[in-house]
């Protein structure tokens, strides 16, 4: 178990060591005996890219304008980067046009590869750990049902991961993967996914890994809430949960077996990690992903059996973890933490990772490349209540489907594009590439419309992190509304406005959206009625987002 | 995967399954008496009714009394709910969902020596706090658990 604390003086290591100099930024000394490498939520970003971090991130309950809940010049702040850097670029939307072009894209497998040989050979007996959300979120992902990813994966030498999305894809394949493809090669680990009948488990938990001569375990915890959060349909005999009890059982085992180190390999999001972290004992670190945190610092954590470190690596490829700890006596004496952003400018591709891309994308290279319009202004996706991106495809149901109102999903992957860029399919697909892309009309009562925003709203933003699903509100197209994001449940949405006057709760309105998590809904893929909206515009001038008004956040750390 | 229990129960009849259980000494015949079943508490419509109905002193929330449940339920129709109570001399275990027009569930009858670790599945038409009472040394100990439904969708 951690025994640093104080005696070392912790957690001032890192602290102000945020490269101002891109040159500097990939010296990071070796240290220690035991290193782990993490990468999270990549989405299935083969190549690199731009994606903007959230300005707008509220916390709720004890999580409010706490780590991850600072964006912006809090977050420069609270972490002590410098204002314009290459760090401040990688982990906020400052000035976000201007410093993409500057520091240019990131991510990307064959940038990834070089950084982790780099660190692979100062670090003898690394392993690299995938947080999961490999296998979708790219046309080519959707189209060869994940084996794009799975051969890129086995490439890039992942040793152990756990997954969410990948479920997605149903059970059956994710077997076969398992048992095919990754079998001998990467331990797909969930401790927390139990077969409904008896709940026994259906995944191995834990790895034990001797590494330098000490025994480290890994725990594998997949997204708690998948069968909520996306189709029960896909996984109809696995139940899922974050399963605390379970969890003590598999750290004790591995207590008891001699592991020195023991790591959660953690889908459960950073909230969720956090508030863990305070009541499971003997975990040194929890390596997260699922809320796409970049975080630049390993938060400790307080608990009955000492202090657990808590991490999340950000998403889109665009981050690596990279993990020390010096193991001495059986016992780990000190650690160190970086959160290395990838950027392809200054690291060159790995030539054979780029010639394994090259060759998986060959087969679909034209279908991907087809040209659908420009764009003026600068299109992404995250934040807490919309995104340009998200606001072009809430347009484009509406238009398409003539809607009064239309919702799309609060989806946290798909990269950014910049002023001036030509929307391709691949663009298109990378926003909306989903094993139910249905798009569905409804008509919805006032009454309907106002439940289905606040049960969203409490996924997002119930005081409590194991009530939260993850994933940002709903976005919403034609009504206006007002959110209390501390309001209890049931009651932050009000002024609900269409055109500017108030609906009504038992008037009917025409709903259009998108993937639909009941087995019988049938509708046309998302992405062809963008497709189709998008041709016909040609060109997307500035996009302007619809946002709520939001009531109760003014000093918030975690807004614009 | 213990698939040899799950073919088992797939395959066995419950009538097949109670004659085994009865051949093997898991249960008596008289188990099953009717008049073990607290036909007002079931019928009650509220929690308070059900609870007034239930017990006659005043129930105590105890830390010995540990729900299993998930926060949020995967599939209403069907929520695992367990109980755990770490007490002495547990006599029965009560679950009720507050907000079902039925809120008890379950009563267990937890004869001595009999390790107080239950479960079973309720249905839950929306988010509501299950509570559970525990009879032990003669008194009420209670827990609260609030479980999520929610119609899902949007995560991630």
């Amino acid at each position: 178990m951690l025994a640093f604390g104080a005696a070392t003086g912790m957690p001032l290591d890192g602290r102000g060591a945020h490269a101002g100099d891109p040159d500097a930024l990939y010296d990071v000394a070796p240290f220690g005996n035991v290193s782990l490498l993490h990468f999270t939520d990549c989405h299935a970003q083969l190549l690199p890219l731009y994606y903007r971090e959230p300005d707008v991130n509220i916390g709720a309950g004890a999580a409010n304008a706490r780590v991850p809940h600072v964006t912006r010049e809090a977050l420069l702040r609270h972490f002590g980067i410098a204002p314009g850097s290459v760090s401040a670029h990688a982990f906020t939307s400052l000035n976000y046009e201007e410093a993409a072009r500057r520091y240019g894209k990131a991510g990307g497998f064959a940038h990834l590869a070089t950084l982790v040989k780099r660190l692979r050979a100062s670090r003898p007996g690394a392993l690299l750990l995938d947080g999961g959300d490999t296998w979708q979120g790219s046309a080519t992902a959707l189209w060869t049902r994940g084996q794009d990813m799975v051969d890129v994966s086995v490439a890039l030498g992942v040793d152990v991961m756990t997954g969410h999305w990948e479920f997605t894809y149903g059970t059956r394949r994710l077997t076969e993967i398992i048992e095919g493809d990754l079998k001998g090669r990467i331990d797909f680990l969930a401790q927390n996914v139990r077969t409904v009948d008896f709940e026994d488990p259906v995944f191995p938990g834990t790895v034990v890994r001797e590494l330098n001569g000490v025994l480290v375990a890994i725990i594998g915890q997949a997204f708690p809430y998948t069968p909520i959060a996306n189709p029960r349909y896909f996984t109809p005999n696995w139940s899922f949960g974050i399963r605390e009890r379970e969890l003590q059982i598999s750290i004790d085992r591995a207590r008891d077996e001699g592991a020195r180190v023991v790591v959660l390999l953690s889908h459960n999001g950073m909230d969720v990690d956090l508030k863990l972290a305070s009541r499971v004992r003997g975990i040194d670190a929890i390596l997260g992903g699922h809320t796409h945190d970049g975080v630049p610092e390993a938060i400790p954590v307080s608990n009955a059996g000492g202090t657990t470190l808590v991490t999340n690596a950000g998403s889109n490829g665009k981050f690596l973890g990279v993990l020390d700890f010096d193991v001495r006596l059986g016992r780990i004496t000190d650690f160190r933490y970086r959160l290395l952003p990838v950027f392809s400018n200054l690291l060159p591709a790995d030539r054979e990772m780029s010639a394994l891309i090259e060759r998986v994308r060959r087969p679909f290279a034209q279908r991907l490349a087809e040209p659908l319009a420009t764009t003026e202004g600068l299109l992404y996706r995250r934040g807490n209540f919309n995104g340009t991106f998200d606001q072009v495809i809430l347009d484009a149901l509406i238009d398409v489907n003539d809607a009064q109102i239309a919702f799309s999903p609060g989806f946290r992957w798909g990269p950014s594009l910049l002023p001036g860029h030509v929307i391709t399919r691949e663009d298109v697909m990378n926003q909306t590439a989903i094993t139910y892309p249905a798009v569905t009309v409804n008509e919805f009562s006032g009454e309907q419309i106002k439940s289905i925003l606040e049960d969203v709203c409490d996924n997002l933003f119930n005081p409590d992190p194991y009530y939260q699903q993850g994933g940002d509100m709903v976005r919403v197209g034609g009504l206006t509304y007002a959110c209390a994001p501390h309001a209890p449940m049931g009651s932050r949405i009000s002024d609900m406005r269409l055109d500017g006057r108030r609906m009504d709760a038992g008037k009917t309105y025409k709903v259009a959206g998108w993937a639909p998590v009941a087995e019988n809904a049938r509708g046309e893929p998302i992405w062809e009625v963008v497709e189709t909206w998008l041709r016909d515009q040609g060109q997307i001038g500035p996009v302007s987002t619809n946002e709520p008004r939001l009531i109760g956040v003014a000093e918030d750390p975690g807004i614009k | 995967m213990d698939l040899e229990r799950r073919t088992f129960v797939r395959t066995a009849g419950s009538a097949g399954i109670l004659a085994f259980l009865v051949a093997r000494g898991f249960l008596t015949v008289g188990d099953a008496r009717a008049d073990l079943w607290n036909k007002p508490a079931f019928d009650a419509e509220s929690l308070e009714d059900a609870i007034d109905i239930l017990v006659n002193s005043p129930a105590a929330e105890s830390p010995e009394v540990v729900i299993v449940a998930p926060e949020i339920a995967e599939n209403g129709a069907v929520v695992p709910v367990g109980v755990v109570a770490k007490l002495d001399g547990v006599e029965s275990i009560a679950i009720l969902c507050e907000k079902n027009p039925h809120p008890l569930a379950a009563i267990y009858e937890i004869p001595p020596g009999t390790l107080a670790d239950v479960k079973t599945r309720v249905k839950m038409a929306e988010t509501s706090h299950v509570v559970v009472l525990v009879k032990a040394g003669g008194r009420i100990h209670m827990a609260r658990k609030e479980i999520k439904v929610t119609r899902g969708g949007c995560g991630g």
